[in-house]
């Protein structure tokens, strides 16, 4: 008894939730010591029992991009902005990386965990949002080697990369958690999410100016094509960091807010989904 | 004192198998299909004035309006047959799933021992993975690492706590998960029946763990089909069926009520067909009953006569390796025989393959066999290693009345639940 006393217990009301139910991010912030062991969870058992590793972060857009200098660079020839081909798509398939990543591991975190789901209460935002961050370690091992082509191809920034790079990483991020609570949400009930996705991602690489340069769509069709939240990002890294195209403009500010209403109806979705995720899982 | 738990009106809903035709696999396509038709069967309904919510055929009320109260540091018996809602109320009371209805408030953190081993990762050593499944039960890491040696020590892991765990035997496994989640102490403590994993000797750890958590003053549910352990630990109980709450009263008093009234169908175990899991198919059970020798069904068996088990089940498409058999259990929970319709070698031979249809697998019990009391019989459906269809521990019960047996001459009880015939030889030597 005495050790109850010494602290007043938390009362906690359990009741149907009507409607689009609060998001109810406080008990996320409560929770946060769980998203740092989720993701540290998630990288620490990402490259057990391979061979190669976490080379595998470097080794998967740096095989892409030597595919694509090949074919877009070399026998192509896709106008750059006048920036060497490698670089040029190395600095968009970072961003693009992490999107996929995102999405891959993010769509699978509810199904993937369902055990943690059917019987403990945690807010389950968690899963995807830990899923989703823990592809920046990734990021950051594959951004190495951007900085290594940087300097062998004497490409240097401007000084507003120190701002404008943490703006379209969070530009990033946010397109990606997004997009991955729809998915993770859908994929609950609807596990048609897993055979979409490879063509999903496929299709939308084709969308995003990733192998190519935004500046090849003609004028009057850049705002439809900035309705792709993807193409503000990768455009705005390759502003950031090597300088290229016009940097913020209309067709940004598109994008961005696409992105945040992605995030925030999926936000919306997610939790009103989330009632009967250990129903349904 | 202060009320712990406030049930008020809880009602959970769920749908069952869809409707069977359609929407069978939860697709998108069906989801389009669904949407689209929406409006049309939105107003059916109203036009039949036909709440939406009520009781339409496919839904199915796990909890229907159940109001009860706990005190603050009382231990409370959760007794119901497979069914009866019991694992819903305690996924409610643990904010797993929200109810339909009604309210809950909770003084304090629910642990529940249902989250024993959740969020285990089996690269992960057992150290890491304390610290995984403390953060996951909502302990902070400082909580954690104050409790981490006790943890460890109850676990009797410590060799191997720098091992993945996928190397730990199933034993050790569990025995680390249970400890964290025995150290998580919440304010209220939910148990369900996974203290029947694990060897005896940690059963009556996790049991001792159980009263401790009781001494001091939190709050125990406790959900078991073992009569005993309930009647052991518990000192109020409430009974529960079919999502309704039948009644709350001292546990033996709660147990009599329940073991007369919910479940001895007077030797008769009907299914319907929204008890049974779609995860049986293709086995349907239909019936258990218990028979005398001129076939009439009987809910006092005598133990000087041979008594018929029968279980009548359809398969729904051919079974191969397919076992039905019983479990006869003593009310206090120890079993007293298993035995499936493929035990002999010549049967299973017969009958290892079995087509669709309708089926009636009946033994019969010897007579003299069974001692005075009450016995309960489960019914098991199952292929060897491969998956288990169908189990209800519990179908029905029975009593056993002993007149004519051998030493009635005494009124004496017997210790034993069996009670043979024996051929004694008295011979006198000097």
């Amino acid at each position: 008894m005495s050790e109850l006393t010494k602290h007043e217990p938390t009362t906690i009301y359990i009741k149907p939730s009507t409607g689009l139910t609060a998001l109810n991010l406080r008990d996320l912030w409560v929770y946060r010591e769980l998203v740092f062991f989720m993701i540290w969870r998630d990288i620490k058992v990402r490259y057990k029992q391979t061979m190669l590793g976490a080379a595998w972060a470097v080794i998967q857009p740096v095989m892409t991009m030597l595919v694509f200098n090949f074919i877009f660079g070399s026998v192509a020839k896709v106008p750059t902005d006048g920036i060497p081909y490698p670089i040029f798509s190395y600095t968009a398939l970072l961003p693009w990386g992490l999107f996929v990543a995102a999405l891959n591991q993010a769509s699978r975190s509810l199904t993937s965990n369902n055990n943690m789901i059917t019987k403990v209460y945690f807010p389950r935002l968690v899963l995807p949002i830990a899923s989703v961050l823990a592809g920046l370690v990734d990021f950051a091992i594959a951004f190495v080697i951007l900085i290594g082509l940087m300097f062998y191809y004497k490409v240097s920034p401007a000084w507003n990369v120190l701002w404008a790079l943490p703006l379209f990483m969070l530009l990033a991020i946010v397109t990606a958690l997004g997009v991955a609570l729809w998915l993770s949400a859908i994929n609950v009930k609807y596990r048609d999410v897993n055979y979409a996705l490879p063509f999903l991602t496929q299709f939308w690489l084709f969308i995003t100016p990733v192998a190519y340069s935004a500046n090849v769509i003609s004028e009057k069709w850049q705002l439809v094509y900035s309705l792709n939240p993807m193409a503000g990002v990768v455009n705005g890294f390759r502003w950031a960091l090597l300088g290229a195209g016009n940097g913020p403009d209309m067709a940004l500010w598109v994008s961005a807010s696409i992105s945040l209403v992605i995030l925030v109806t999926g936000l919306f979705y997610f939790r009103n989904m989330e009632r009967t995720f250990a129903d349904t899982i | 004192m202060t009320t712990a738990i406030k049930v008020e009106n809880l009602g959970k809903r769920y749908k069952i198998g869809a409707a069977p035709t359609k929407f069978k696999y939860g697709m998108l396509r069906d989801v389009i299909v669904d949407t689209a038709t929406a409006p049309i069967r939105w107003a059916r309904a109203l036009a039949n004035k036909q709440p939406l919510l009520e009781d339409q055929p496919n839904y199915i009320w796990a909890l229907n309006d159940v109001s009860f109260d706990v005190e603050e540091g009382k231990v409370l018996g959760i007794v119901g047959r497979n069914g009866a809602g019991k694992s819903t109320l305690l996924k409610v009371l643990s904010r797993v799933t929200e109810p339909t209805r009604g309210t809950v408030t909770v003084r304090g953190r629910v642990g529940s021992l249902l989250e024993v081993g959740t969020g285990f990762h089996p690269e992960l050593t057992g150290r890491e993975n304390i610290y995984m499944n403390g953060a996951i039960l909502g302990m902070k890491r400082a909580e954690i690492e104050n409790k981490f040696d006790e943890i460890v020590a109850f676990s009797e892991v410590e060799q191997f706590i720098d091992t993945p765990v996928k190397r730990y035997s199933s034993g050790m496994y569990l025995r680390l998960a249970f400890a964290v989640a025995a150290h998580l102490e919440p304010e209220i403590l939910v148990v369900d029946e996974v203290l029947a994993v694990g060897d005896a000797e940690f059963q009556k750890k996790c049991l001792g763990k159980m009263g401790d958590v009781a001494q001091q003053g939190r709050t125990v549910l406790f959900v078991s089909h073992n009569m005993s352990a309930i009647l052991r630990l518990t000192e109020e109980a409430i009974v529960l069926d079919k999502g309704k709450l039948l009644m709350r009263g001292p546990t033996q008093q709660a147990v009599d009520y329940y073991l007369s009234s919910g479940q001895a169908q007077a030797g008769e175990r009907l299914w319907d067909a929204d008890e049974i899991s779609p995860n049986a198919a293709p086995f349907r059970p239909i019936a258990m009953r218990l028979k005398d020798q001129k076939g009439k069904v009987i809910d006092t068996v005598r133990s000087i006569e041979p008594v018929t088990v029968e279980m009548e089940y359809r398969l729904e498409a051919p079974l191969t390796g397919l076992r039905v058999g019983f479990y006869l259990s003593s009310m206090r929970g120890e079993y007293i025989i298993t035995a499936f319709d493929t035990d002999d070698a010549k049967q299973y031979e017969k009958f290892s393959a079995r087509d669709s249809g309708h089926y009636i697998s009946r033994c019969t019990l010897p007579a003299d066999l069974l001692n005075e009391g009450r016995y309960s019989l489960g019914v098991n459906a199952s292929t060897f290693g491969v998956q288990r269809y169908f189990q209800d521990e519990q179908a029905l019960a029975f009593s056993v009345d002993i007149s004519g047996a051998p030493g009635t001459q005494w009124a004496e009880p017997r210790q034993g639940p069996i009670r043979p015939r024996l051929d004694w030889n008295i011979e006198k030597v000097e």
